[in-house]
């Protein structure tokens, strides 16, 4: 009970509908309805350019739709009323560096009604004993801490995260998890973008899986990861692209030139078939599909196509 | 320890959960003192900024005094266009590059994203140069005292001085226009093109009456030379070619038309965000 936050009833905290951003002819979201529900951790993940940092930006008012509508706490998300209650950590490269982060900290606390104490947030960020010190004096991962600390500062009821552990070493990235997973744990709601699989799975209830600008899927950790958790087979073969989609555990096909790809969640299995009926294969390489690859083989056109071909 | 801040963050929920209230006064005054600190520790802005009209003073104000050009009363002339000059420079790239780099390192957009009041960092940044403004131009007024031997009556230092520090307005709206125009690293170039050709030019650095015809009939175009005749004005050693009224009437046209540039600047700024 004492880790539930009163949320005044079920409508969704952030909500958007058709979602579409065009940037001249640069489609950038291409129509996207999702929400996040009181109490959730919600992951945005797809690859660079999928357009997830753009749908944060609408989410929190800071970019107009081309189309469709954006709700904020039931409201438009500029207005006050919705962004007391929003935290955010965006992709900021640099927070003005000769200030203290208890500086940093007293001036974002002051924008809102009922913010958290700073020693409070200082703790909740990790970064207790580094108050007096300028933010250019910080390590990377102690800046990161410091956009976090800023996100939590008036107490939000829904945090959004863009990108929080990009460029952060491994130790860094899980000792960050760790302190997300804390604020999480209050029942406070988190939207998060990543284009770590990992670290989807790590924080996340629910995922949904964005690239140029749709949604490709959108599921708990444990569906996504099978979906395109993969590894991708590269080989010289005679089969057909469509003889070789039709193999068992063979999720897609694509074909550059000679090389033919195949994304699989059963390497072994998909090795053993394509060996078995082609005997003259040749040039046989196994390697972990990235997240990339993965998603070009859930959406890519273009493999569409050649697989109809 | 994240039990430990898990309690102490609950606990104080629960204690904010009756709505609290902020106060608008107090954000900007949070705003314009954390500016200021920030600049304070950033000595590429504050050596430019204090040093500069203090040691332009000393060489042609003081050093000078006793050369070819002694018939005029330098050091009284320069107090009024050096003050306007330091001012001038403090407002511009105190809001121009500052917006510039806050603008190119995503921090404005974050602070966007808050319930921060919309203007704060606008007001922030505008009290922070005129404070800038006031400790140069009391430096300034102690060098003439003293150095330059200057004595004026007490109420004409305090006008002096008014006009000074409130000309930081029309050229802070200028800097905000150019933050959201040039890039971080190209700001301060610009500033500093546009600055000293325009300082030079209206008279701050050598009397207006001395310059050739050609720059003196430029000079009206320049805001600078209507900010620098306003200070001189109190002092009595304007040239006469307009009153106050014109004087802060072209101040006012091109603050706005800086306003509008700026907005202009934004709303391009708003729909170019990108990821």
């Amino acid at each position: 009970m004492t880790n539930q936050r009163q949320i005044d009833d079920d409508r969704p905290l952030a909500e958007m509908r058709g979602g579409v951003k065009k940037y001249g002819a640069v489609i950038a979201l291409a129509g996207i309805d999702f929400a996040v529900q009181p109490g959730e951790v919600v992951a945005l993940l797809g690859p660079n350019g999928a357009g997830k940092t753009t749908a944060v930006q609408l989410l929190l008012g800071l970019n107009r739709p081309s189309g469709g509508e954006v709700r904020l706490f039931g409201q438009d998300p500029r207005s006050t009323a919705a962004r007391v209650r929003v935290g955010a950590m965006l992709q900021v490269s640099k927070v003005p560096e000769t200030l203290k982060v208890s500086e940093h900290v007293n001036l974002i606390s002051s924008y809102y009604p009922n913010p958290l104490p700073a020693a409070a947030v200082m703790a909740a960020a990790g970064l207790l004993g580094l108050e007096n010190r300028l933010f250019g004096k910080l390590s990377g991962g102690q800046r990161q801490r410091v956009l976090f600390a800023l996100a939590l500062c008036g107490d939000p009821d829904l945090l959004f995260l863009d990108e929080p552990t990009v460029g952060l070493d491994v130790e860094a990235r899980r000792a960050f998890w760790s302190v997300i997973e804390n604020k999480a744990s209050e029942g406070r709601s988190v939207l998060l973008t990543t284009h770590y699989l990992e670290e989807a799975d790590a924080l996340a209830d629910r995922i949904v899986l964005i690239s140029h600008g749709r949604i490709v899927a959108e599921g708990t950790p444990a569906e996504i990861k099978s979906r395109v958790a993969g590894r991708k087979i590269r080989c010289h073969t005679v089969l057909t692209l469509a003889e070789a989609s039709a193999l068992p555990g063979v999720r897609a096909v694509r074909r550059e030139g000679e090389l033919t790809e195949l994304f699989t969640n059963d390497a072994d299995r998909a090795v053993r078939e394509l060996l078995l009926r082609d005997p003259s294969l040749s040039g046989l390489e196994v390697e972990g599909a990235d997240l990339e690859e993965a998603f070009l083989a859930l959406t890519g056109a273009d493999t569409k196509e050649e697989v109809a071909a | 320890m994240s039990t430990t801040t898990m309690n102490t963050a609950t606990a104080a929920t629960a204690a904010a959960i009756p709505s609290g209230r902020r106060s608008v006064a107090r954000i900007l005054a949070l705003e314009s003192k954390y500016e200021f600190l920030k600049l304070l520790r950033m000595p590429a802005y504050v050596i430019p900024t204090l040093a500069f009209p203090l040691v332009f003073y000393m060489l042609f104000g003081v050093a000078l005094r006793q050369g070819p050009a002694s018939t005029y009363n330098f050091p009284t002339y320069l107090i009024a266009t050096y003050g306007a000059f330091g001012v001038m420079n403090a407002a511009l790239f105190g809001l121009g590059v500052g917006l510039a780099v806050e603008r190119g390192q995503g921090w404005l957009l974050f602070k966007r994203a808050t319930p921060m009041p919309p203007l704060a960092p606008y007001v922030g940044k505008l009290v922070m140069c005129m404070l800038f403004g006031a400790i140069m131009v009391s430096a300034l007024f102690t060098l003439g005292a003293t150095a330059g031997s200057v004595r004026l009556p007490l109420a004409t230092w305090l006008s002096l001085a008014g006009v000074q520090i409130l000309g930081a307005i029309p050229f802070a709206a200028f800097g905000l226009a150019i933050g959201y125009w040039a890039g971080p690293n190209s700001a301060p170039a610009i500033i500093n093109l546009i600055s000293l050709p325009a300082a030079f030019g209206s008279g701050m650095w050598i009397p207006i009456q001395m310059m050739p015809g050609v720059v003196r009939k430029i000079a009206p175009f320049l805001p600078s030379y209507h900010f620098a005749q306003l200070a001189l004005k109190t002092i009595g050693m304007d040239d006469h070619r307009e009153s106050a009224g014109q004087g802060v009437t072209v101040l006012a046209v091109s603050t706005l038309l800086s306003l509008g540039l700026a907005w202009v600047g934004w709303r391009r700024d708003e729909g170019k965000t990108f990821g």
